[in-house]
């Protein structure tokens, strides 16, 4: 827990699809330098959560503070400036497959234009290096890699313009666990290195112990419980127990449609 | 009632999906004229749909040429106005024939590639990866296609004019007899700029359409593979539709008069 000013809060956060509510009032802080864990079940909005964050999506009310500044409604080129703060890990890692590895890594400088393109591919080498990557691999397209080193460029590109606060949407889905283990140690040495703020969501509970200082679960479009990593054994909330534990049974029944 | 409601729903449908359009087309038209310019994606896709077209165009000219000769001859020759060919070849090709299937062939080509291309964007995430990046995607993604369409089809409906004449030439004089050179010059002296100019607007206004149609059904395609599919077919549909209907509200502003 921090008292400082956090870095991300979020307050009374709504958003609807049509007439399916997936936000209904979420609040959630983030401190200056913490690694916040959003768990929940598939389809509880937790990509929505960090999608409306980011201005990917429009939500229909409450409150985003990203440094203080109010960035819900917040003019298109306002926006950009604040976007440049966020550096963002896809689930399926996205990468722009028309282009080779070093230009994705480098994509976010480029267009911010922060470095000619010869010293981009110097400081995309740089960050493949951080991620384990030769300098071999820059010049391949990602469809020549696996899922695992994918998700390395992936995460090359989210730190290359060194952001403030990095997103992680599943950053372990649909890798195998040492792949995944090894994506975790790679999370914390990289959120430690570019001292950064770290949101991520995940329903991978191994991942979420290890990368968390704080784990918040989100159910029904709420915040339910929130609290240090260490507590989350004795959280003393069935929604919660019944999710770590990974049981079938419990308050949580899942929709299970036809 | 149901029916009446059926009738509701594909109206308000409708407008809603025209409303849409229009939006993205302000957007992305606006982006057009708005720094930064990506000038390296701009050739890149200038390429992509002028360059690279050139075979398709060409050889869809040749045969159109050749077909109107042919026709033109067996019609004409009913009533002894055979010399009356080379000049109904030519102003077919460049006010009609040109720019329509020029435009039709290019939206099966250019049209299905570019919104299978964006929506495959789309669904992997790699347009929200374009946002957290500092770049628009409007502008990074279809403002230069839209500028490349504008440029590039009224080049490709010239290369396909001058292929076509020559379709038309080829079996006028190898295979019904004609003069050569007397072809040629029927062919210039009854040919004035506005055929071509009017021809060439066409084939502006179907580059923006083509364009615009790719890249406005693979921005909003939802789901998986099945989503992009849906999104390529609706492309071509839409711009092959639209251009047959632009095309006779712009022949009727330039020749009704």
């Amino acid at each position: 827990m921090t008292d400082a000013a956090p870095k991300i809060r979020i307050r009374d956060l709504h958003k609807a699809f049509v007439d399916k509510v997936v936000l209904a009032g979420t609040d959630l802080d983030v401190g200056v330098g913490e690694s916040v864990v959003v768990i929940g079940g598939s389809g509880t909005g937790k990509s929505v959560l960090i999608k409306c964050v980011l201005g990917l999506l429009a939500a229909d009310s409450g409150s985003v503070q990203v440094d203080g500044e109010e960035v819900l409604g917040m003019p298109a080129a306002e926006r950009e400036r604040v976007n440049a703060k966020f550096g963002m890990l896809f689930q399926g890692s996205a990468l722009f497959d028309s282009l080779p590895v070093w230009e994705n890594v480098a994509f976010g400088l480029l267009a911010q234009k922060r470095a000619t393109r010869a010293e981009a591919r110097d400081i995309a080498v740089a960050k493949l290096a951080q991620v384990g990557l030769g300098p071999d691999a820059a010049v391949l397209y990602p469809a020549e890699l696996s899922g695992g080193m994918q998700k390395r460029v992936a995460l090359a590109r989210a730190i290359a313009a060194d952001p403030e606060i990095i997103f992680f949407d599943e950053p372990t889905t649909g890798l195998d666990p040492i792949m995944a283990d090894v994506i975790n140690d790679l999370i914390i040495k990289i959120t430690r290195e570019v001292g950064a703020t770290a949101l991520s969501i995940t329903h991978d509970m191994a991942s979420a112990r290890k990368i968390a200082h704080r784990i918040a679960m989100l159910y029904g479009g709420k915040i339910i419980w929130a609290g240090p990593t260490a507590d989350i054994d004795r959280s003393g909330n069935p929604y919660v127990e019944q999710f770590i534990n990974g049981r079938a049974e419990g308050p949580i029944k899942m929709a299970v449609r036809k | 009632m149901n029916f009446l409601r059926l009738i509701g729903h594909v109206a308000i449908g409708f407008l809603r999906t025209t409303g849409r359009l229009g939006l993205f087309a302000v957007d992305a038209f606006s982006h057009c004229v708005r720094p930064p310019f990506y000038a390296r994606i701009i050739l890149r896709q200038m390429a992509e749909i002028g360059y690279f077209s050139l075979p398709v165009v060409g050889l869809t000219a040749i045969f159109a040429g050749m077909v109107m000769a042919l026709q033109t001859y067996t019609g004409t020759s009913r009533f002894s106005a055979e010399s009356a060919v080379a000049n109904i070849v030519v102003l077919a090709l460049t006010r009609e024939l040109g720019p329509v299937l020029a435009g039709l062939m290019v939206a099966g080509r250019i049209g299905a590639s570019l919104a299978a291309e964006i929506g495959t964007m789309r669904v992997t995430e790699q347009i929200d990866a374009l946002t957290t990046l500092s770049t628009n995607p409007m502008k990074y993604l279809v403002s230069p296609r839209l500028i490349a369409g504008l440029l590039m089809f009224p080049l490709l409906v010239l290369v396909a004019d001058v292929i076509g004449v020559f379709g038309g030439f080829l079996v006028a004089v190898y295979k019904l007899g004609f003069n050569a050179h007397i072809y040629v010059q029927n062919t210039y002296n009854f040919l004035e700029a506005g055929d071509v100019i009017s021809g060439l607007v066409k084939a502006a206004v179907f580059g923006v359409i083509v364009t615009l149609m790719g890249c406005y059904h693979g921005y909003h395609s939802k789901g998986g593979a099945q989503g992009v599919g849906l999104a390529t077919t609706n492309a071509v549909v839409s711009a092959c539709i639209l251009i047959l209907a632009f095309d006779y509200i712009l022949t009727e502003i330039f020749f009704a008069s």
